[in-house]
């Protein structure tokens, strides 16, 4: 008989809560169910439904690395009815989660490159997967540079995790903060995302770039990177359009003839340029 | 028919307007908005008794803002919300030129909010003679009889929305049935969300309806949800002595305070 | 292998009684106050007489405008989690217009193109359709321009086509459509010489639909949409009464204990379909959101599907407050 339930959510326990920045917050997620656990496996690049019983879903990426096994961690903004209603619970609560959702970052594909990563704002988690997953395998790559830009000080999420890049030698960190987002002890760099990559102006020879951040960020980082040698095929980018099925169904994030939830999130600049622009 | 086109011509042509809204054929002859920017465009227009739509809801869209000075073929209910838009601030006063066609098929350009008042003043009363039967009948039914009608008819509602898009005061831009912090009405077409969504809609008409009856003929199930919000406006004016639609200078009767209101509890 | 036989007004009423024997609800359209929805009947008399279509769409059959997808009951600490069974039984929909029938392969390609949607599956398999051929049409109908026709037996397990003598040639099209047949076999005839085509209604088809999907890649850019558009008042009518469109909504609904999940009928006309919390909106012109209606049916969902996501039966048209008639506009896409 019957055919299984595609919108039922896993229960997930909240392990570990960790407060990022102003109104942003990590989860650390863990299988209610042992047998769901053991089953679940993901890629970095997909994404997940959120539920908070009693609000409904909303679609974020899986922040962890899959190479971290035994639990997920999802960072979020409460800015909808369903993330503020997120940011209300307390470790030990439950909430729901459907996934994983969509395609991957092709790590295979850029073994043996330099990897170039961007972030800007909230848009470091989805990246955050993808960075931890190559720093777990890291002879498969050559070097990797990070650049991570917020309005200020405070809206930097993962502080300690940036401090531990910096320490790290096979990882150079870059980070900046949007002018007058400064404190006085800041040591970091002050200056626009799109300007810090321009003044540092990486080698595009042998690399891949991974770019994730806010429109205004993307539309003036994108350029730079052709300007600096980087062809569409060698850019990626993650989308994050209105979803609510993650099965290619309810129709929202169908944007060209792509269902942003399947055939996304990741992109190259070459695919996205096939894709009306709107997103 | 060729007066108004000749009309619709000549603003084009000398700049007093860069669209005209008017009505032209459409399926099987049914009459439809049009929209007239060039000469040719023109000839589209047409105007008779079937031209029935309200059309002063494209007025306070940005997409026709933007076009510049608009012309509008008017007929009682487009006159009416014309005057209760600009009530409200929705369009300044004089912005629009609207364009009476009499039986004979003359064309008086009113262009003054004044004109256009003069003009409705003079006009028969907007509900027609089968809608006013229907208000009466279910005005002669027991609140019982009513609950069994509003509960059997809005099982009908599938919450698509056309009578909220093809209302001219509806024009918010961010409506409270697509507000979800909190979520005021259940989004869903089920008894309760229908019943809430009607509700809210019939009470924000109050005292701005120009009972024209757009929404009743927009709604693709035939639900006559227009005699909910004229009996909404109907009420207002009973209570309150003034009429949506009737001049360009009208207070919002549930939204004024009056010190010589009749009730003691706002006084 | 098309079966082919005739049965008589008489007869057919016996196969409703016998329908209705087998366990079978028997869906049709019915008339109260000029209107005509899909209703329960028990005899041929109940079905409305000539009526030309549907207001709504028979999607509702398989896709209702309302559904449970889960429900929980939330504890401190715990929560319990439901999984939603749509309440079904076997169904026949009876006296669908072929249009309609063949729209169920599209919601199909939707509902099932990846992972299964059990909802709709499960009412699919219970389900029968007896399609009624078309004689006559109207303004808004254009069927044979996307490659239907008034008596197309795609996605009917059994089709009536009515006779000059008060008869109905039947074909008998799926196993689904045999398993009625031999619920009484004894009700049907031959039918013999019987020119199906003479009966049905004529519709020259107004557009070439492949060409249209190979013409709009280019046309994204057109100032055609935003013109097109104008009239639009941006509501959902054309996308709820559609048979193929099955965009959807996912909505919770809970107080401090409980809760349900329920899936309901959205719209791509409607802004606050692709709004996000932030604000920002993908589409925010209705311009863009009548070129996505456009180009989901005809030119994204070819694409992939091979076919397009309409049938021609012109329900959007009859169902909009202001006319955006779908052939008319499609037509104008051809020629620009």
């Amino acid at each position: 008989m019957a055919e299984r339930n595609i919108y039922l959510p896993y229960l997930m326990r909240i392990a570990k809560i960790t407060d990022e920045a102003p109104a942003v917050k990590t989860f650390r997620l863990e299988f209610i169910n042992p047998e769901e656990a053991a089953n679940f496996e993901f890629h970095t690049g997909q994404f997940g439904m959120y539920t908070a019983f009693g609000e409904g879903e909303s679609t974020f990426c899986i922040a962890s690395s899959p190479t971290r096994k035994g639990y997920i961690e999802c960072t979020f903004r409460a800015v909808g009815r369903v993330t503020s209603a997120l940011a209300t619970k307390e470790e030990g609560d439950v909430i729901g989660f459907r996934g994983p959702c969509g395609n991957l970052f092709p790590l295979e594909q850029w073994r043996g490159r330099n990897l170039l990563f961007i972030a800007g704002g909230i848009a470091l988690p989805p990246l955050r997967s993808v960075i931890w997953n190559c720093l777990d395998q890291r002879d498969w790559f050559e070097k990797i540079t990070v650049v991570y830009g917020a309005r200020s000080v405070a809206d930097l999420v993962y502080k300690h995790e940036l401090q531990d890049w910096e320490a790290r030698p096979d990882i150079d960190l870059v980070v900046t903060v949007d002018p007058g987002g400064e404190t006085a002890d800041w040591k970091g760099k002050v200056g626009f995302v799109p300007h810090v990559v321009e003044q540092l102006a990486p080698p595009s020879e042998n690399t891949v770039a991974i770019v994730c951040g806010p429109p205004v960020m993307i539309r003036f980082t994108l350029p730079l990177l052709e300007k600096l040698g980087f062809t569409p095929d060698s850019v990626y980018t993650t989308l994050e359009n209105r979803m609510k099925c993650g099965h290619g169904k309810c129709g929202r994030c169908n944007t060209g003839t792509s269902f942003i939830c399947k055939d996304g999130p990741v992109y190259t600049l070459a695919q996205l340029r096939e894709l009306p622009a709107e997103y | 028919m060729e007066v108004l086109r000749n009309k619709a011509q000549d603003l084009l042509a000398q700049g007093q307007a860069q669209i005209v809204i008017g009505y032209e054929a459409g399926t099987g002859g049914i009459r439809r908005p049009s929209f007239a920017r060039t000469a040719a465009d023109t000839a589209r227009l047409v105007w008779d008794a079937d031209c029935i739509s309200n059309l002063a809801g494209y007025l306070t869209r940005p997409e026709i803002k933007r076009m510049g000075k608009t012309a509008i073929v008017a007929n009682a209910s487009t006159l009416r919300a014309l005057l209760q838009l600009t009530a409200e601030r929705q369009l300044a006063e004089d912005a629009v030129l609207a364009l009476a066609v009499a039986e004979d098929g003359t064309v008086t350009e009113l262009a003054t909010a004044q004109a256009v008042t003069d003009h409705v003043a003079a006009l028969p009363d907007a509900l027609s003679a089968a809608d006013r039967e229907q208000m009466n009948l279910l005005a002669s039914m027991s609140r019982e009889e009513r609950w069994v009608y509003w509960e059997k008819e809005l099982q009908r509602c599938i919450k698509c929305y056309a009578c909220r898009s093809s209302c001219p005061m509806c024009y918010c831009g961010t409506c409270t049935m697509d507000c979800n912090k909190p979520q005021w009405v259940p989004v869903p077409s089920h008894a309760l969300g229908n019943l809430e969504y009607h509700t809210v809609r019939a009470m924000h008409l109050a005292g701005r309806c120009v009972e024209c009856g757009e929404c009743g003929r927009a709604c693709p199930v035939g639900i006559p949800i227009h005699l909910l919000t004229c009996f909404a406006e109907e009420s207002v004016h009973q209570q309150f002595g003034q009429k949506a639609g009737a001049s360009a200078k009208l207070d919002y009767a549930l939204g004024t305070f009056r010190p010589d209101d009749k009730e003691s509890f706002i006084r | 292998m098309t079966t082919i036989l005739k049965i008589s007004a008489e007869s057919l009423e016996a196969l409703f009684a016998a329908l209705g024997d087998s366990g079978r609800r028997i869906l049709g359209p019915t008339e109260t106050d000029g209107r005509v929805d899909l209703g329960e009947v028990q005899t041929p008399a109940q079905v409305a007489d000539a009526h030309l279509q549907l207001t709504l769409s028979a999607k509702e059959a398989v896709f209702p405008r309302v559904e449970r997808l889960l429900s929980y009951k939330t504890m401190p600490g715990k929560v319990e989690l439901n999984d939603a069974e749509p309440d079904i039984q076997p169904t026949v929909l009876f006296g669908l217009r072929p249009c309609e029938a063949s729209g169920f392969g599209s919601l199909d390609s939707v509902f099932n193109w990846d992972s299964r949607d059990k909802f709709f599956n499960a009412r699919v398999e219970q389900m029968t359709v007896v399609g009624l051929s078309c004689t006559q049409a109207d303004d808004a109908c254009f069927c044979t321009s996307v490659g239907g026709g008034p008596g197309s037996t795609k996605g009917s397990d059994l089709l009536l086509t009515p006779l000059a003598d008060g008869h109905y040639l039947v074909e008998i099209l799926t196993a689904k459509g045999e398993e009625i047949q031999a619920l009484a076999p004894h009700l049907f005839q031959p039918a013999v010489n019987e020119d199906k085509e003479a009966l049905l209604a004529k519709l020259e088809p107004h557009f070439d639909r492949e060409a249209l999907t190979a013409k709009l890649p280019g046309l994204f850019t057109s100032e055609l949409w935003a013109e097109q558009s104008l009239r639009c008042v941006g509501c959902g009518a054309c996308a709820f009464v559609c048979p193929t469109c099955a965009c959807f909504d996912i909505q919770e609904e809970a107080d401090t204990k409980e809760g349900q999940r329920l899936r309901c009928w959205d719209s791509c006309g409607l802004r606050q379909f692709t709004l996000h919390a932030s604000g920002h909106n993908p589409r925010s012109a209705q311009a863009e959101r009548w070129r996505q209606r456009i180009y989901h049916k005809f030119s994204y969902f070819p694409q992939r599907f091979g076919e397009a996501m309409c049938v021609g039966c012109g329900k959007c048209t009859r169902a909009c407050p202001v006319d955006m008639n779908l052939k008319e506009h499609l037509t104008q896409a051809c020629g620009t």
